[in-house]
């Protein structure tokens, strides 16, 4: 797409990637962009590049509007390769004498990925920089998501430069929150529960920090998906929520099956939590997406999962989910563990294993059943189902 | 003496190493880094750190 004036003289210059559909194990079923900034002014400033892949379309949207020798500063906000693979061709236009900005750790992550003798410049947590009518402020934003990440903020039109946090993976046609529906809050959901929901503790933190030092947002630009412009509080509200992983009245069943007898299981309970007017969402792990799960498992007070014992293990698929779970550390849950098994069966006793180690209390030790389940199993489902809603209902969630 | 994990970002500090470039000397137990040092990786405070098991 061509590069979009955001406001007078600044403009986003990033770039569309519309048919990536796994980001680094991550589905993105809509694509994704790549945002970057140009911002003209006595010096003109460059936030950030794009992948790799696109260096060359980055580098004609920019040259569109100026000429890249003409950049006097280029700001690194995050070191991850989505934003910085094209700072060695930009780099190279733009002139490798000229300063490069990121934080401490931003220099140090970007001397680990490309062997240039760049001339960084690692600025101080609120280090102003006058570029002539504009005064840029460098936020340092540790571990949102990255060491090195951080926010430049501009003052005088009160834009917030936010690098990762605040976006979606979302490409589309638009530019800002206005112009999309209202579904662009289940994109940034899905990204808040799939990279960011383990460092919430800080989030807390860093939104508390910006309420203190009283600062104002007009537009928050992130590095990927659309800009919010229209009520930029909107999305620092749903990061306020979010972060406080308070669940809501939600069960999550997640599980395999060889035979389909741990998913007549599944549906079995899925009845008896839907029986006790609870809301649950069964997903099949070979049916859907890790990253969906997350989304799911993010706002659930329950999480439920049902693996068949494979050669005296879980289920591969489960180990894979409970893996990527456990690192995104989510918080406030129950667990409840299920499966049926041929002759050995440790695949609940591994389960409830992984739930201690999350710190994810459990309801009890689960439920397993040898083979195929008969009506009494069944019948023992569906009350284990009803057992789990009333917990739900019961949690002051 | 004991080596103690960041519960943010999982640096572990230990205690031989200490940590020179924030001023703390190779040898200095934990407990006695002042207060106001922050974990040299991600900057959580003292308290956001565990004991390694």
């Amino acid at each position: 797409m061509k590069p979009k004036e955001i406001k007078k003289g600044i403009f986003q210059v990033g770039v569309t990637d519309w048919n990536i559909r796994d980001f680094h194990g991550y589905s993105t079923e809509s694509g994704t962009t790549y945002n970057a900034f140009l911002i003209l002014d006595e010096k003109n400033v460059l936030i950030d590049t794009v992948k790799k892949e696109f260096s060359d379309q980055l580098i004609d949207n920019i040259k569109s509007i100026i000429p890249l020798e003409k950049i006097d500063i280029v700001i690194s906000n995050h070191t991850e390769m989505d934003h910085s693979g094209s700072l060695p061709a930009v780099m190279h236009r733009v002139g490798e004498n000229k300063p490069l900005y990121c934080s401490k750790m931003g220099e140090k992550n970007l001397s680990l990925h490309y062997q240039k003798n760049w001339q960084f410049h690692p600025v101080q947590p609120n280090e102003t920089l006058n570029t002539g009518r504009y005064t840029l402020t460098f936020l340092e934003t540790r571990m949102l998501h990255w060491p090195d990440s951080m926010f430049t903020y501009l003052n005088e039109e009160k834009i917030l430069f936010s690098s990762d946090a605040f976006g979606q993976h979302y490409a589309s046609q638009y530019l800002f929150d206005d112009q999309v529906e209202d579904k662009i809050m289940d994109y940034a959901k899905k990204y808040y529960a799939n990279i960011l929901l383990l460092y919430s503790p800080l989030v807390q933190k860093l939104l508390k920090q910006v309420t203190d030092i009283g600062l104002q947002i007009n537009m928050i630009c992130p590095d990927h998906g659309i800009i919010w412009r229209k009520d930029p509080n909107r999305i620092i509200k749903a990061y306020h929520q979010w972060s406080l992983q308070k669940p809501i009245k939600k069960a999550v069943l997640i599980y395999d099956t060889m035979w389909h007898s741990t998913e007549t299981m599944a549906e079995h309970i899925v009845q008896g939590i839907a029986d006790t007017g609870t809301e649950v969402i069964p997903m099949h792990l070979r049916k859907c997406h890790r990253s969906d799960i997350m989304t799911e498992v993010f706002d659930a007070k329950a999480i439920i999962i049902g693996s068949p014992t494979l050669n005296n293990g879980l289920y591969p698929t489960i180990s894979d989910l409970i893996t990527y779970m456990k690192g995104l550390k989510p918080k406030n849950k129950i667990g409840a563990a299920f499966g049926s098994y041929g002759w050995s069966g440790e695949a609940v006793a591994l389960i409830n294993q992984e739930f201690d180690a999350m710190k994810i209390s459990r309801v009890d030790d689960g439920l397993k059943i040898q083979f195929v389940p008969d009506k009494k199993v069944l019948d023992q489902c569906s009350e284990y189902g009803q057992k789990i809603g009333q917990l739900i209902q019961k949690e002051d969630a | 003496m004991d080596k103690y994990v960041c519960s943010i970002c999982g640096y572990v500090y230990d205690p031989k190493q200490g940590d020179p470039d924030n001023d703390i000397q190779p040898g200095t137990a934990f407990k006695d880094i002042p207060d106001g040092w922050n974990c040299p990786v991600c900057g959580a405070s003292k308290d956001e750190f565990v004991k390694e098991e």
